[in-house]
C-alpha cells in the first residue's frame, strides 16, 4: 500500500472508531501501524485525557450541572466528543445512547443524563453484562421507563419490556408474559425518594434497591421457573443467542455500515451475515467482552472495506468538522451552540424522540436536514481563519499545490480521503478549473479559495457518508 | 389573501407517545371509569360535559367551543388488532398502514405522490419540526422538513452573491438525476434537488403573512403558527405534518397530560381563527390522532401502553359529533386490560383521502376499509 493509502484507511479508521483526526494525527497513527493504533484506541494510556472538562468548567462552570438547561447539557457532551483524546470511549458512549436512548423530554435532568453518559464513558467498552446491570441502576434510565413506580403490587411495565424490546433480544424473542414476569423481577430496583425541587433546587438521585417492594414470588422467563431477581433476568437474557445477535448487529450498523432500521431486523436479512457471525461468536466466546467484539471488527476486512458505507450522524458531522477546522481548542462562548447543532440536523443528543432511539441511515437524510449538514460544514471550512484551516492552508503551500486539479484533490484528502465519484469530481473540477493555477503569491485569495472549494465537497453526496 | 376557492388541504398533527384515550374522551357516569382510575383521573366536576354520557378531560376548552360550533368529529375506539404495545412498532404502522410487515411508505407520502405525480412542487407536502416523520417518507417524493420558517436555506454562509449563485449552480448539476444510478444515490440527490428548490420558493412565507391572531408561546403553537405563514403564501402544500408530545405518561400523567392538552387545545384554536380572519377555513381539515390509548387501570402514578383511542377531525368542512361507539369499560370485554379498538385507523385516513382530497383511498392505505360520514 502506498502511504497515502495507509493515511485514507487509517482516516477511516480513525472516522468510524472516533470522530475522524487531522493529518498530524494521522501521520502518528500510521507510523506506529494499524493494529497498534486498534490497540490504542481499545486501550487509551491513561494520561490521555477524555473530554476537556477541567478547561471547560473553567469558562463554563454552570455546565458541570446544566440541571433544567438541556442546552448547556449537549453542550458539555459535544466538547467532550471534540475534545476527548480517548476517541473510541467517547464514540462507544454515543453507541450505547443511540441504543439505551433516555431522554431529557421526559427525565427534565441534566445533572442525571450526564451522570447516565458518564457511567457509559467509564463502563461502555466493558462487559455487556456489567453495563446492563449498571443500567439497571442508573437512575436517569429508572425514571425514564418508570422503574421507581414498578412496585410488588402494582406492576409497571415499561422497563421489563424495553430491557428485551430494545435494550437487549429485539422484537418477537419473547412473550408478553415473559415481559410481565421480568417486569415482576426488577421490583423494588428503584431511585431514593425525590425531594421537592423548591427551594434548594435538583440533587442527586441515588439508586436504592427496596427489598420490601420487591416481588418474591416464583417467576417463568423464557421458560426458566423460579424466584428471579433482576440480575438472574439479565443472565437469563444472555444465555438466548438473540441477544448478542442484535447487540453485534447494533454495532455493524453503527460502526461498520447501514443496516435498515431496527423494527425491520426480524424480517430483513443482515447486510453481511457472515461478519454478523463472526461477531456474534467471538462476542460470546469472549463473554460478552465488548473489546474483543469491537477489536475483531476493526481488524476485519470487511470493515477496512466499508468505506463511507454509511450516511454519518448529526454529532459526528458536527464533532468531526469541529475536529478537524481546530474548533474549540479553547471553549469560547460559541461553544454553547454546539450542543445544539446536532438537533437542527434531527439528533438532539441527551433528547432522542423516544425510547428507540433515532433512525439512522438514509433517514438522517431530509431536505431540511440536509440543508443543516451542508449549511454547517460550509460555514466552518471557508473560515480560513480557524486553525485547523490555517494548518491545511499551510500545509497545501508547503507542499506546493499549484494547479486546480491539485488543489481539488489536497482539498478531498484533508477533508478525510473523500471518495468522490468520477461524475462529481468531473463537475467540482471544471468548477475549480475556471479559477485558473494557484497563486501563492496571494495568501489570503488562495485561503478564500481552499475554504470555497471544500465549502462544494461538503455539499456533494458523497460527504454525507463517513 | 382572500380565497373562496375550495382546495383541500390536510393538516397532520400527531399526538406523539400514546395519549390516554379513557382520560381524554371521558365517559363521566360510568363508575368504572372512577373504579378504574383510582389515582390518575379527572373528578367529575372538573369534567367538561359535552353530552349526557362523555365529556373532555378539563384543559380541553377551546376544543369544546369548536366541537360546540360543530367543527369538531371525535372517532371513538381506533385501531387496529393485536396491538404490539411498542410505540415504534404502533406508530410504524399508523404510518405505513402495514400492520402485518414493516412498510416502507408513508401514507401521506402516497398522497403526496398522487396529488403531484410529477414532482412538479417540492412543497407539497412539508413537516413542520426536526427530521421526517414515517408517515411522509417514501422514496422519491420531495418533503420538506422545517424546523424553524425564519432560517430556512442553502449555503447561507457565501457572503458574495456570484459565487454563492455559482456554488448553487454546480450545487444544481451535482444533485441533478443520473441514469442507472443506486436507490441511496438517487434518494440523495432528488433530497438535495427539493431542499434547494425548496428553499427558494419558501423564504417569501414570513413576508406576505399578517394576521391578528396572537398564537401562545408552546413548541405546537409555533409549528401551527408556521404552517399559517406557508399555507398563506399559497405556495401550493396541501399536507402539511407536525406533532407534539410526549403523551407517554407512565408516570406523572397527573401533572403532565392536562398541560400537554392545554398546549394542544389552544394552538389548534389560534390556528383556526387565524383561518377564519383570512376567509380560509373551508378549504382545511386536521386530523389529530396518537398511536394507540393506555391502559384502562392506572398504575398508581400513571398509565401504561394500550390499544384503542380516539382521534379528532376538525374544521369548518367537518360534520362535528361522535363517530362510532366508546369500546366497553366491562372487565370481560378488555383484551390484556385495554379497550379494544372496535374502528380501523385505515378507514379514518380513506374517509379524509376520498371524501375530504377526492382521491381514490384504496392505494394509499392499501385495502378498502369503512369510512365515516363526517365531511360535508
Amino acid at each position: 500500500m502506498s502511504h497515502k493509502d495507509d493515511l485514507a484507511l487509517m482516516a477511516h479508521l480513525m472516522r468510524r472508531a472516533g470522530f475522524g483526526a487531522n493529518r498530524a494525527e494521522l501521520e502518528r497513527c500510521v507510523a506506529q501501524g494499524y493494529e497498534a493504533t486498534v490497540e490504542e484506541l481499545l486501550n487509551p494510556p491513561v494520561e490521555n485525557e477524555g473530554g476537556k472538562m477541567a478547561l471547560l468548567l473553567r469558562y463554563h462552570p454552570s455546565f458541570l450541572l446544566p440541571g433544567g438547561v438541556p442546552f448547556s447539557g449537549q453542550a458539555n457532551w459535544m466538547y467532550n466528543m471534540v475534545s476527548s483524546d480517548r476517541p473510541l470511549e467517547e464514540k462507544m458512549t454515543l453507541f450505547w445512547h443511540h441504543v439505551f436512548a433516555t431522554g431529557n423530554s421526559k427525565v427534565d435532568n441534566c445533572d442525571q443524563l450526564l451522570e447516565q453518559i458518564d457511567m457509559l464513558r467509564e463502563q461502555g467498552m466493558g462487559n455487556y453484562r456489567d453495563i446492563l446491570i449498571e443500567l439497571s441502576k442508573n437512575p436517569a434510565m429508572i425514571f425514564w421507563l418508570d422503574n421507581n413506580e414498578n412496585h410488588r403490587d402494582a406492576v409497571n411495565e415499561n422497563w421489563g419490556r424495553e430491557l428485551l424490546e430494545l435494550f437487549s433480544m429485539g422484537v418477537s424473542n419473547y412473550t408478553e408474559v415473559d415481559v410481565r414476569e421480568c417486569s415482576r423481577a426488577f421490583t423494588g430496583w428503584t431511585i431514593q425518594a425525590k425531594l421537592p425541587r423548591a427551594p434548594y433546587g435538583r440533587y442527586p438521585w441515588k439508586f436504592t434497591y427496596n427489598e420490601a417492594d420487591h416481588d418474591f414470588g416464583e417467576k417463568t422467563f423464557l421458560g426458566r421457573t423460579g424466584n428471579f431477581n433482576g440480575e438472574d433476568i439479565i443472565d437469563i437474557i444472555l444465555e438466548e443467542p438473540a441477544t448478542s445477535r442484535f447487540i453485534c448487529r447494533h454495532l455493524y450498523n453503527f460502526f461498520v455500515a447501514d443496516e435498515p432500521q431496527v423494527p425491520a431486523w426480524t424480517i430483513e436479512p443482515a447486510r453481511d451475515e457472515d461478519a454478523l457471525e463472526e461477531m456474534m461468536d467471538v462476542f460470546e466466546q469472549s463473554g460478552f467482552e465488548m473489546k474483543a467484539v469491537l477489536r475483531h471488527m476493526f481488524l476485519s476486512q470487511w470493515f477496512k472495506d466499508a468505506r463511507y458505507q454509511k450516511i454519518k450522524s448529526p454529532a459526528e458531522v458536527v464533532a468531526g468538522t469541529l475536529r478537524m477546522v481546530g474548533l474549540f481548542e479553547n471553549p469560547d462562548p460559541g461553544v454553547l451552540n454546539i450542543g445544539k447543532e446536532p438537533t437542527y440536523m434531527g439528533q438532539s443528543i441527551l433528547d432522542p424522540p423516544s425510547v428507540e432511539g433515532w433512525h439512522t441511515g438514509l433517514e438522517w437524510i431530509n431536505s431540511g436536514a440536509l440543508l443543516a449538514r451542508i449549511n454547517f460544514v460550509a460555514d466552518r471550512v471557508s473560515n480560513p481563519e480557524l486553525p485547523g484551516m490555517r494548518d491545511i492552508i499551510d500545509n497545501m503551500q508547503a507542499e506546493g499545490v499549484a494547479t486546480a486539479d491539485h488543489l481539488l484533490d489536497a482539498c478531498t484528502d484533508y477533508m478525510g480521503f473523500v471518495e468522490l465519484s468520477e461524475e462529481t469530481r468531473g463537475q467540482l473540477a471544471e468548477h475549480v478549473r475556471a479559477g485558473g493555477d494557484v497563486d501563492w503569491s496571494n495568501r489570503t485569495a488562495t485561503a478564500t479559495r481552499v475554504g470555497e472549494t471544500m465549502a462544494l465537497i461538503s455539499a456533494t453526496t458523497e460527504f454525507q457518508f463517513g | 389573501m382572500t380565497s373562496t376557492k375550495k382546495d383541500p388541504v390536510i393538516v397532520v398533527l400527531q399526538l406523539t407517545g400514546g395519549n390516554d384515550y379513557f382520560n381524554t374522551v371521558i365517559p363521566y357516569n360510568d363508575s368504572l371509569y372512577y373504579d378504574n382510575r383510582p389515582t390518575i383521573r379527572y373528578e367529575r366536576e372538573d369534567i367538561i360535559p359535552v353530552n349526557d354520557e362523555l365529556g373532555f378531560m378539563p384543559t380541553m376548552g377551546p376544543i369544546k367551543e369548536m366541537f360546540d360550533e360543530g367543527k369538531v368529529a371525535v372517532i371513538h375506539g381506533i385501531g387496529y388488532a393485536d396491538s404490539p404495545r411498542s410505540h415504534f412498532r404502533s406508530m410504524d404502522i399508523w404510518h405505513t398502514c402495514e400492520p402485518d410487515k414493516v412498510g416502507t411508505e408513508g401514507w401521506a407520502g402516497r398522497v403526496a405522490r398522487e396529488l403531484d405525480p410529477n414532482k412538479e412542487n417540492v412543497l407539497t407536502a412539508i413537516n413542520f419540526g426536526h427530521g421526517l416523520p414515517r408517515a411522509l417518507a417514501v422514496p422519491g417524493v420531495p418533503v420538506a422538513a422545517i424546523a424553524d420558517l425564519s432560517t430556512y436555506g442553502l449555503l447561507t454562509g457565501i457572503a458574495d452573491a456570484d459565487q454563492r449563485s455559482k456554488a448553487l449552480d454546480l450545487f444544481s448539476k451535482m444533485y441533478s438525476p443520473t441514469v442507472g444510478g443506486s436507490f441511496v444515490n438517487d434518494y440523495l440527490r432528488s433530497t438535495g434537488t427539493d431542499a434547494m428548490v425548496g428553499a427558494d420558493i419558501v423564504k417569501v412565507a414570513p413576508e406576505r403573512y399578517s394576521s391578528n391572531v396572537e398564537y401562545p408561546n408552546s413548541p405546537i403553537a409555533m409549528h401551527l403558527r408556521d404552517i399559517a405563514q406557508v399555507y398563506m403564501a399559497d405556495l401550493g402544500t396541501k399536507i402539511f405534518y407536525t406533532q407534539h408530545g410526549s403523551f407517554d405518561t407512565h408516570a406523572g400523567e397527573a401533572a403532565a397530560h392536562p398541560v400537554l392538552w392545554k398546549e394542544v387545545s389552544e394552538a389548534v384554536s389560534a390556528f383556526f381563527q387565524d383561518m377564519q380572519e383570512h376567509n380560509t377555513g373551508e378549504n382545511i381539515v386536521m386530523y389529530l390522532f396518537s398511536e394507540f390509548g393506555r391502559r384502562v387501570r392506572d398504575n398508581g402514578s400513571g398509565t401504561d401502553h394500550g390499544a384503542a383511542g380516539a382521534a379528532f377531525v376538525i374544521g369548518d368542512p367537518v360534520k362535528g359529533g361522535f363517530y362510532g361507539e366508546y369500546p366497553s369499560r366491562k372487565a370481560e370485554d378488555l383484551e390484556q386490560g385495554d379497550l379494544v379498538p372496535n374502528y380501523d385507523f385505515r378507514g379514518a385516513y380513506s374517509t379524509i383521502v376520498e371524501d375530504w382530497m377526492g382521491m381514490d383511498a384504496n392505494p394509499i392505505v392499501n385495502g378498502a376499509f369503512p369510512k365515516l360520514d363526517l365531511i360535508k
